[in-house]
């Protein structure tokens, strides 16, 4: 199988579900003339033309309500803010609008839209750095997508422009550069199912985009202790399938969460009630979460470094969860 | 007026009942919200029915129409049928959004009546969007975005308006400019109070016309429609008007006199202005119009009755139309 980086392969579904249907169109800050901020749209203007590769005045508010009404009018937008943190400029428009126009007239109509954007950190500072999904996974009527390999970027990215709900699909700006297989032959990915990215027998380990990657690298190491991690990777927010996370609890009866965000009212704090709800029986101990620290972004490096969970973090995690083995 | 000759005697009274009937409409709103039957905010449109009337007449039915919560004359305008838009009101699943959008949202796609939006302003660029839509499909159809003066001073008015004109998007932009937002007088809330003149700063064409009177909404709303149509991009209608009765129904009206009100009502009642055009000019007797305005009572009672025996929504429809795909079926057999 051919290997691509996250870019790529988010940029081949965008252009293969463009050369599928004539109503898939893009519109964004800089995603034409100056190639994307993150390089996705690169080369799709020369391709696609002004008419299917839209630049707009940094104006989130306006793209993402130009993108819901497009997408009441037939047409399928894929509408990209240029990070995440941006969105708050436009969360009128993604909450009150977007998320609503199917419910709010009676299911007479509905927005299918797409919203890219990027969140991610690298000495940005605390304007920059944010990671806002859970705001946005709260609301009903919202799809939230966060893939963690190019394979799954890919097959979600397609699935998301041709899912009749509007979907917010989020990309870790750390990941862009990464490689992984991804198949020649077309596919999607279902939007609302979690994936094992690692069989285990002994823990189980809940993680979502990057964080998905640091939970690999310290299962590898955890194996040399004996300790068999399981990997869930979430990849959908909203809807969470809390299903393949419960099958895997009731087998491994212990469990860490992992996000790269604040713990506080956050992804982790709904997995970890969800299963206590629905798996409390079979937990041997505790849930314990890896998150963020709860400060805005510093700049410095090494605060920054301080800042974010990393391998460490989850090692030590997971030996305090599996230290109570029986 | 220019139309008085080429405008038939049927087209007038069609008019004029539309407007009676939202007048009448409105008052038994409010009648029916005292009694309990209608919750929530409550908008009432008495005063400004010959901006609806007028501007919605010369769309054709392939034209759309994106509103503000203020939206029951719009909606009666555009032909909706008053029985579901009042059972809207009631909450009833006979209401044209099945009792799940009330007052401030109602829809009808048939009619390409895309809702009325409570967030003020907010509704902008989605017409913007369906403009867009509009030119992207090569089609021949022009958006008409109906908001208040108040949400002139709001980001989503300017990022719309800027992108637009940009995009020579196939919008008329219509202003309802009845001088207050909620308390705010317009002088006390906008740098420039005249408001068409927003609009000339992004290059669109714009001009000011007479909400209370029918056939000059109707002759700039004509003059916007081949300008939009011909390719050239938006245009902005402000109409002067003027609420009749408070906001909402919590209004206790502390920030305008009795006597400005009086005013507007006695001597700038658009149905009466009408009225008085057409029996001066011999198209109608006034036993005629009142034919019709009892009429126009019937339906209105009509209505009533229709919203009042509705069923109200099962509980358990409560989770509908929150997604068209809830997700893949081993999450929605365990949901
Ligand atoms: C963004 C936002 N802020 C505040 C409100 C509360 N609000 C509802 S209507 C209104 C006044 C709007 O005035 P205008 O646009 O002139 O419309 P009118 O009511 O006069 O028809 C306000 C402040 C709101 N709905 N949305
Ligand atoms: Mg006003």
């Amino acid at each position: 199988m051919p290997e691509l980086t996250f870019r790529e392969a988010l940029r081949q579904a965008l252009r293969e579900e463009m050369l599928r249907d004539e109503r898939v169109f893009l519109m964004g800050e800089d995603i034409g003339a100056y190639g994307g901020s993150y390089a996705v749209t690169r080369g799709l203007l020369e391709e696609f033309g002004e008419k299917r590769v839209k630049d707009t005045p940094i104006a989130e508010a306006a793209i993402v309500g130009l993108a819901t009404g497009a997408a009441m009018g037939g047409l399928k937008p894929v509408a990209e803010l240029m990070t995440i943190n941006f969105s708050l400029l436009a969360a009128d428009q993604i909450i009150n609008h977007l998320a609503k126009i199917y419910y709010m007239f009676g299911g007479q109509f509905t927005a299918p839209a797409v919203i890219r954007t990027a969140a991610g950190w690298g000495q940005l500072g605390a304007t920059h750095s944010q990671f806002l999904e859970v705001i946005y996974s709260h609301v009903p009527g919202l799809k939230v997508v966060m893939p963690s390999t190019p394979y799954d970027a890919k097959g979600l990215l397609k699935a998301a422009i041709r899912d009749p709900d509007p979907v917010l699909f989020i990309e870790h700006t750390l990941l862009y550069g990464i490689r992984g297989e991804v198949p020649d032959e077309e596919y999607l990915v279902p939007i609302g199912l979690a994936d094992v990215k690692r069989p285990g027998r002994d823990v189980t380990i809940v993680a979502y985009a990057r964080m998905v990657h640091v939970a690999m690298n310290a299962a590898r190491e955890l194996e040399a202790e004996g300790v068999d991690c399981e990997i869930v990777d979430l990849r959908t927010l909203r809807p969470l399938d809390i299903e393949t996370v419960v099958e895997s609890v009731k087998k491994t009866n212990h469990v860490v969460i992992v996000e790269e965000d604040w713990k506080s009212f956050g992804v982790g704090a709904e997995v970890a009630a969800r299963i206590a709800e629905q798996a409390f029986d079979y937990l041997d101990a505790p849930v314990v979460r890896v998150g963020m620290l709860e400060v805005p972004m510093p700049y410095n490096r090494n605060l920054e470094r301080h800042v974010v969970p990393d391998e460490a973090d989850v090692l030590a995690a997971v030996r305090s969860v599996v230290g109570s083995r029986v | 007026m220019i139309e008085q000759t080429v405008l038939s005697r049927e087209l007038l009274l069609g008019f004029y009942r539309q407007m009676v009937l939202i007048r009448r409409f409105e008052d038994k709103a409010a009648e029916m919200y005292t009694l309990g039957k209608i919750g929530g905010f409550l908008h009432l449109y008495n005063g400004e029915e010959a901006v609806a009337v007028g501007a919605i007449s010369v769309l054709r039915p392939e034209d759309h129409i994106f509103t503000h919560y203020r939206d029951h004359g719009h909606a009666l305008a555009r032909g909706m049928d008053p029985r579901r838009v009042m059972a809207e009101l009631f909450g009833k699943t006979t209401g044209v959004s099945r009792g799940r959008g009330g007052s401030m949202h109602m829809a009808d796609p048939a009619l390409r009546f895309w809702g009325g939006y409570a967030i003020v302003g907010g509704h902008i660029p989605l017409a913007c969007g369906m403009a867009l839509a509009i030119q992207y499909r090569g089609a021949d159809e022009v958006v008409l975005c109906i908001f208040g003066d108040g949400a002139t001073n709001i980001g989503e008015f300017h990022e719309g308006l800027n992108l637009a004109a940009l995009w020579k998007l196939p919008v008329i932009f219509l202003c309802e400019n009845n001088f207050y937002g909620m308390g705010t007088h317009v002088r006390r809330a906008a740098s420039t109070p005249e408001i068409y003149r927003r609009a000339e700063v992004y290059g669109i064409r714009s001009e000011q016309v007479d909400g209370m009177d029918l056939l000059a909404v109707r002759e700039v709303m004509s003059r916007a429609m081949d300008y939009v149509r011909a390719g050239h991009g938006p245009y902005f209608i402000e109409a002067l008007t003027y609420r009749f009765r408070g906001h909402s129904m919590a209004d206790p009206e502390l920030y305008r006199s009795r006597e400005e009100v009086e005013e507007w009502r006695r001597q700038r009642d658009p149905i009466t202005r009408f009225s008085g055009y057409i029996i001066q000019n011999g198209y109608a007797t006034a036993e005629e119009l009142a034919a019709i305005e009892q009429e126009v009572e019937a339906e209105v009672e009509e209505a009533v009755r229709f919203a009042d025996e509705s069923p109200e929504p099962p509980l358990e429809s409560v989770t509908e139309y929150v997604y068209v795909n809830p997700g893949p079926a081993r999450r929605v057999a365990h949901a």
